[in-house]
């Protein structure tokens, strides 16, 4: 890459030195999720390079030892009912807050999304203990409770967002020709908010998924979550069976961002937005 | 039928069912009002119950002191009478000997013996012995016979404390978070230089979000710039490396810090090879081999690797909006490029700037998993002290107090941001 023959020399020399900086950025950015990786097919019960021989073992351990792989059970269920339910009150309330002049929108909106500026741990101390008073403490329920306060405010900002620029004279033009508002809602703006609705939903999936605080007070001993069981056992002793966990989670959450990214481009193609 | 047609000619403009058109159209905004309002409500009121309710009453735990008054009903009123300065009079102690009575039969004297710990460090057994003991007594006078179960009763500051803590609700938890607390006389006064400590973690965790906003702005700013300037396709490659960690999760990555940062590990190997460690330890600012794990420096790194696309995204996005004609015409106008970049484009990006350090600061306040991984003792924030107040000191007024502050500080930033910038502006990735 050659800079264009008008620039001085001051402007080379920052043309360079800013691709530099944002080369070494971007490598500090990638190089610890990436460095990781290696380590969990390591033979050796250690952290260092060069590794002395290559073994599956570690991932035997993640896939295989109930310890790890009931903690993956129990987080892809809670997830699963926490991204549902996050996504249905997320989605309704997204639909009501774009209506014209909705009555006092920013406060009601200030408090929707709350759960996302306050701090984790007043809101799983705060729930701890109120839930605990309902014997919701240590079950599942609470956890899923807990997981669709902290994951609706990622539905309703993704949502809000597809529908900022959804037409809304289509609902009318859907509603003219003699559809019920239920059918409207399923045929006409379900279709063309879908993108939206799937990434507030894998938003949700993935906070409740890697949420680790609140499970710290909500969840009992026995149901455990992933996050969970690495977070005790990074405090006990780092078991290199984390490197594996850590290198799974990764490849979870690269297919998270490539699904995301694809549901964007669709969307703003079928919004008509050249990208 | 007929009254519609003749209020028809009154020259009013109505509906097919003969309402003027007026009335009708604010029937019809108000049932689609009424209908907004209803999509909305389910959820408003799930947040309300689930997650607004269990902080205000946990936020209540912080001025609500019962354990004193309940347990110790009498001496309360008693000690009304006392004017603080010689030991009480015989009557507060029977008082107290008859409650201390009740309270040893309903097991409460060891909710007394804590809370009292809390401004006198030690009484706890004294308070949970005397319980044993004051059985035994039975008949006037009180007053020695209590003195010489524990000398603890013969100081007036024993009863002093009492005297404070005998309200149901204390202003003592909030206080003493700020290191302040009452005298005998109930004036507020600072604790002195060697018990206060809550200003230090207040200033540190206030310290080190500040750092950390600043690194990710300094970092983040210039690949903002790249991105929003470089061509389409260059740009979504790049981009890979901002939302990859993006959507890995914290854990994950606070777990790859720490397992590079360990001692001898893939962190200080790379500084070993690249003579950085030669380097520093000849420059004197280190010796021997570096030793990042538990470290500030650590969690600094840490924090700033997991926030630096939350800073750099919403710079991005207003740096996406900003025409490259402004930066010619500058140019074509005479400026220095680096003029031109100062006085034309930077002061374009700031919105961009003021909303991605905004959130970090915020989001930086309530760290709590980072500094507990790869940060020392002396590296914990807030959070880390919270956490612990329940689950080795079970003491909810301290971490309720420690909450409050923690949540002031987070809830003035995020009106700012609200007035600023516009949470209904948000986007993620």
């Amino acid at each position: 890459m050659a800079v264009p023959s008008y620039f001085t020399t001051g402007e080379t020399i920052a043309y360079y030195a800013l691709r530099v900086f944002v080369g070494f950025v971007l490598l500090f950015l990638i190089s610890p999720i990436i460095a990781v990786m290696p380590l969990s097919f390591n033979s050796e019960s250690f952290f260092t390079y060069p590794m002395p021989g290559y073994s599956l073992k570690w991932y035997e351990d993640f896939f295989f030892n109930p310890r790890w792989s009931d903690a993956v059970k129990m987080s892809f269920l809670v997830a699963l009912a926490t991204t549902v339910l996050a996504t249905a009150l997320g989605t309704l309330a997204a639909l009501g807050l774009s209506r014209a002049n909705f009555p006092a929108k920013a406060t009601i909106m200030a408090v929707l999304i709350s759960p996302m500026i306050v701090p984790v741990i007043i809101s799983a101390v705060g729930m701890f203990k109120f839930y605990a008073q309902l014997d919701l403490a240590g079950t599942r329920l609470g956890i899923v409770l807990a997981h669709t306060a902290l994951a609706t405010p990622f539905v309703v900002i993704t949502v809000t967002a597809t529908l900022s620029s959804f037409d809304k004279t289509l609902m009318r033009a859907g509603a003219s020709c003699g559809a019920a508002p239920h059918t409207v809602f399923f045929k006409v703006v379900m279709p063309l908010i879908l993108p939206g609705m799937i990434s507030g939903a894998l938003f949700a999936f993935v906070t409740s998924f890697d949420e680790v605080v609140v499970v710290l007070f909500l969840a009992s001993p026995e149901d455990r979550t992933l996050p969970l069981q690495m977070f005790s056992g990074i405090r006990e002793m780092i078991s290199p069976t984390i490197t594996a966990a850590a290198t799974v989670l990764v490849l979870i959450s690269t297919a998270m961002l490539v699904t995301v990214e694809m549901l964007r481009r669709r969307s703003e193609k079928l919004r008509g937005i050249a990208s | 039928m007929a009254m519609a047609q003749a209020a028809a000619n009154d020259g009013v403009m109505r509906a097919a069912d003969g309402t003027p058109l007026k009335v009708a159209l604010a029937r019809a905004e108000r049932r689609e009002k009424v209908k907004a309002v209803g999509l909305v409500l389910p959820l408003f009121a799930f947040i309300i119950l689930s997650f607004v309710v269990p902080i205000l009453i946990m936020l209540y735990n912080s001025v609500y002191d019962p354990d004193v008054a309940e347990n110790l009903p009498q001496t309360v009123v008693a000690l009304k009478q006392w004017d603080g300065k010689e030991l009480p009079s015989e009557e507060v102690f029977a008082a107290f000997v008859a409650d201390m009575k009740a309270a040893q039969k309903n097991k409460q004297v060891a909710l007394v013996g804590k809370r009292l710990n809390y401004e006198i460090s030690g009484i706890r057994s004294k308070v949970v012995a005397t319980g044993r003991k004051v059985a035994a007594l039975d008949a006037a006078p009180f007053k020695d016979a209590v003195i010489a179960i524990d000398k603890v009763w013969g100081e007036a500051e024993t009863w002093a404390t009492i005297k404070r803590s005998s309200s149901v609700y204390t202003p003592f938890y909030i206080l003493s978070m700020l290191d302040l607390r009452q005298d005998a006389n109930g004036s507020i006064e600072r604790v002195p230089a060697d018990r206060s400590i809550y200003k230090d973690i207040l200033a540190r965790t206030l310290g080190i979000s500040f750092l950390v906003t600043l690194m990710t702005l300094i970092f983040g700013y210039p690949v903002a710039y790249l991105l929003a300037t470089s061509p389409q396709k260059t740009a979504s490659i790049l981009m890979i490396f901002v939302l990859l960690p993006f959507w890995t999760s914290l854990l994950v990555r606070t777990t790859a810090w720490m397992i590079l940062m360990t001692d001898g590990g893939v962190f200080a190997q790379v500084l070993n090879y690249t003579g950085i460690t030669w380097l520093l330890n000849t420059a004197g600012l280190m010796e021997g081999e570096p030793q990042l794990f538990k470290t500030r420096f650590a969690t600094i790194v840490a924090m700033t690797h997991i926030q630096l696309p939350f800073t750099l995204l919403p710079i991005y996005s207003v740096m996406k909006t900003i025409s490259p004609n402004y930066m010619r015409a500058a140019k074509s106008l005479g400026g220095t490029p680096f003029y031109c970049f100062l006085r034309v484009y930077m002061p374009q990006t700031l919105p961009g700037v003021a909303a991605g350090c905004l959130l970090t600061f915020i989001l930086c306040l309530g760290y709590y998993i980072t500094p507990a991984l790869v940060g020392g003792p002396t590296d914990q924030m807030i959070s880390g002290f919270i956490e612990r107040a329940i689950n080795s000191e079970n003491n909810w007024g301290k971490a309720s107090a420690l909450g409050v502050i923690l949540l002031t500080a987070t809830m003035i930033l995020y009106y700012v941001y609200n007035k600023l910038i516009g949470i209904d502006r948000m986007k993620l990735g």
